[in-house]
């Protein structure tokens, strides 16, 4: 697992930000004077919230409502997002667009380890949350943030495009909400989160390990009290 | 490879058994090493996760593996823990183009096993549904078709244009967009409206200018056809033997359509063609599609000015507590893909005993090989697209 070294890195470190010198109201004085005052984290978040390039990756359903978002209709261009990379090492975000069984979730996992970080995660669908109309298939992952973490969940069976639209906004108001130092910062300017996950091998009955303790704990068992 | 296995291919090896301009002849006197190339399950042009193991010789296909599996979500298995009712959203999402057909090929199969009658209108009303779902599934296979061609986006985002209307029309009937559940067993789910009539109407008004436009566009296309007349040819005994049915049979020139030759539903009171085609290769296939929208096109109006007044369900049906006796059936329709068939076995209890599903685009993907042989790796692509699979309904 890659760890960064914390003095090659200075954005790491903890930096206490200075006050804001400059308020709201001078800003939008010395905008209107064509001047455009910005820190660092702003104009990062900004531009990474509205660049987030998916990868060219469809499993099943919902990869149709994903095409159908990106064509003229509902247009994902106008979030930023058209230019679906069919190589990871381009993309930005894994749409998990279906059904992810246990043949292919070694794959999809491999497929978000070859991503560069900053990565992002949408689970699209009941399938890939938590296995949906399948989950009592013997073959059927029962949720994709059993061995990646997910940043956003989009529920339908499928999702209207309009639905993988909003989550596609409310990712990039996650992003946007992103601080470049401190415990705030995202998981690719941390030294203690990892940035690869392990892949799951075919075991006698099911994927080994059925699950990364890293990103997902069971949730607790509901007992009825009488 | 190993040097042992490269020989013991290289033996195997003899010049492709298929015909047709574009096919290259391998030379044994010029192999060079055989390249093994994983393409899928991850790749944009496999149509899904679907996965073809391509041995190359040069740029030439010499041997072709396809590995099923990787969306196999235990359709069948789960259908005989579910009513018979419940199993109907499962086959929405068998073939995810084209889910009324799906949904009418499993009632029609029920409905046999229950000796269940349908109203008129409800016959009348499956078929608009199955000729619109027909127009959906072709018009999106042609602008994926000519995305695996090479001329990315442009066709395919007309064919999504088209494709939305559809599904405004799926939807404020069903409810869904995609997944519509809508067929019951004695009829339909609800009453279509005189607005949703109309609206269908003015769809099937217009959906020829759109295919003119379409076709303005592609037909004649000199690239188009460069790319795809002589690729992937099939011929007709190898279709027939290998089980081939749907638009890629009747590419070949067989004439076999479950609509004529069943003539199940009210089909036999309308009148139109069926389109055939001469060759067998990628261009006949896309041209019997645009044909066969054409025809849909014809039914749809018929249909339309012959919708009869009357219930949308029988009203004896049952739909609680539906228990079929005993027995088997098998029902079976013309989908977009090629014949989808439900057998069923039922032992008198409210689950199928057994429920196997027939998928067409699995079956056509059987001759995918011998299509390919000789072709190059990227006339693969094309002819995958061609054979029109949904991995939904291949895997199950």
């Amino acid at each position: 697992m890659f760890k960064r070294d914390p003095e090659d890195c200075p954005l790491s470190q903890e930096v206490t930000p200075p006050p804001p010198a400059v308020t709201e109201a001078e800003r939008d004085e010395l905008r209107r004077q064509g001047i455009l005052l910005t820190s660092l984290q702003e104009l990062y978040t900004w531009g990474n919230s509205h660049s987030v390039w998916p990868l060219n990756f469809g499993l099943a359903c919902c990869a149709i409502e994903m095409i159908a978002a990106s064509m003229a209709k509902f247009d994902i261009a106008r979030f930023g997002s058209e230019v679906f990379r069919p190589s990871p090492r381009q993309a930005d975000l894994l749409i998990v667009s279906g059904t992810v069984t246990k043949k292919m979730a070694p794959q999809v996992i491999r497929l978000w380890n070859q991503m560069p970080e900053p990565k992002y995660c949408i689970a699209m669908g009941a399938c890939a949350i938590s296995g949906g109309p399948f989950k009592q298939g013997y073959n059927v992952l029962k949720g994709i943030d059993r061995f990646i973490p997910v940043d956003i969940y989009i529920p339908g069976c499928p999702p209207r495009p309009e639905a993988l639209l909003h989550g596609l906004v409310q990712l990039q108001k996650k992003i946007q909400g992103f601080k470049l130092t401190g415990p705030d910062a995202p998981r690719h300017l941390r030294d203690d989160q990892p940035c690869n996950c392990p892949v799951p091998e075919f075991g006698e009955h099911d994927l080994e390990p059925p699950a990364n303790p890293e990103v997902w704990t069971a949730p607790p068992a509901i007992v009825r009290k009488d | 490879m190993s040097a042992s296995d490269h020989a013991a291919l290289s033996s195997q090896l003899s010049t492709p058994h298929v015909g047709g301009a574009n096919v290259r002849e391998v030379h044994d006197s010029f192999h060079g090493d055989l390249l093994e190339v994983s393409m899928g399950p991850h790749h944009p042009s496999t149509h899904g996760v679907f996965r073809m193991i391509v041995t190359l010789d040069g740029e030439t296909i010499v041997k072709l593996k396809p590995v099923f599996g990787y969306l196999h979500r235990n359709h069948e298995k789960l259908g005989e823990t579910v009513t018979y009712l419940g199993s109907m959203p499962y086959t929405d999402r068998l073939d995810y183009l084209s889910s009324m057909t799906n949904n009418w090929a499993y009632a029609l199969a029920v409905e046999k096993l229950a000796g269940q009658a349908v109203p008129e209108r409800a016959e009348y009303v499956r078929v608009i549904l199955a000729e619109l779902t027909r127009l959906l599934n072709h018009t999106c296979l042609a602008g994926f078709l000519m995305q695996d061609c090479g001329c990315s986006g442009t066709p395919l985002m007309y064919a999504f244009r088209e494709r939305e209307y559809i599904l405004d029309l799926f939807e404020s009937l069903s409810g869904s967009r995609m997944m519509c559940n809508y067929q019951r067993f004695g009829g339909c789910r609800v009453d279509p409206s005189a607005d949703w009539l109309t609206g269908a109407q003015k769809l099937a008004d217009r959906y020829g200018t759109f295919l003119d436009e379409f076709e303005t566009l592609l037909t004649g296309n000199e690239i188009i056809i460069a790319r795809t007349q002589g690729v992937g040819k099939l011929s007709p005994e190898l279709a027939i033997s290998a089980g081939v049915t749907g638009p890629m049979l009747r590419a070949t020139g067989v004439n076999y359509d479950l609509r004529k030759v069943d003539a199940y539903g009210v089909y036999p009171r309308f009148d139109f063609r069926v389109p055939l085609g001469d060759h067998g290769d990628v261009y006949d296939r896309y041209m019997i599609r645009v044909l066969e929208m054409r025809e849909s096109i014809k039914i749809l109006q018929q249909a339309l000015a012959g919708l009869p007044a009357g219930p949308i369900m029988d009203p004896k049906a049952k739909l609680r507590s539906f228990r079929p006796k005993a027995g088997e059936a098998y029902g079976r329709i013309e989908g977009p893909k090629g014949e989808i068939g439900f057998y069923l076995l039922s032992d008198g209890s409210p689950n199928p005993y057994r429920y196997r599903i027939r998928p067409p685009s699995f079956i056509n993907l059987t001759v995918l090989e011998d299509m390919c042989l000789g072709h190059t790796v990227a006339d693969a692509v094309i002819i995958l697209g061609s054979v029109d699979i949904v991995l939904g309904e291949v895997d199950r």
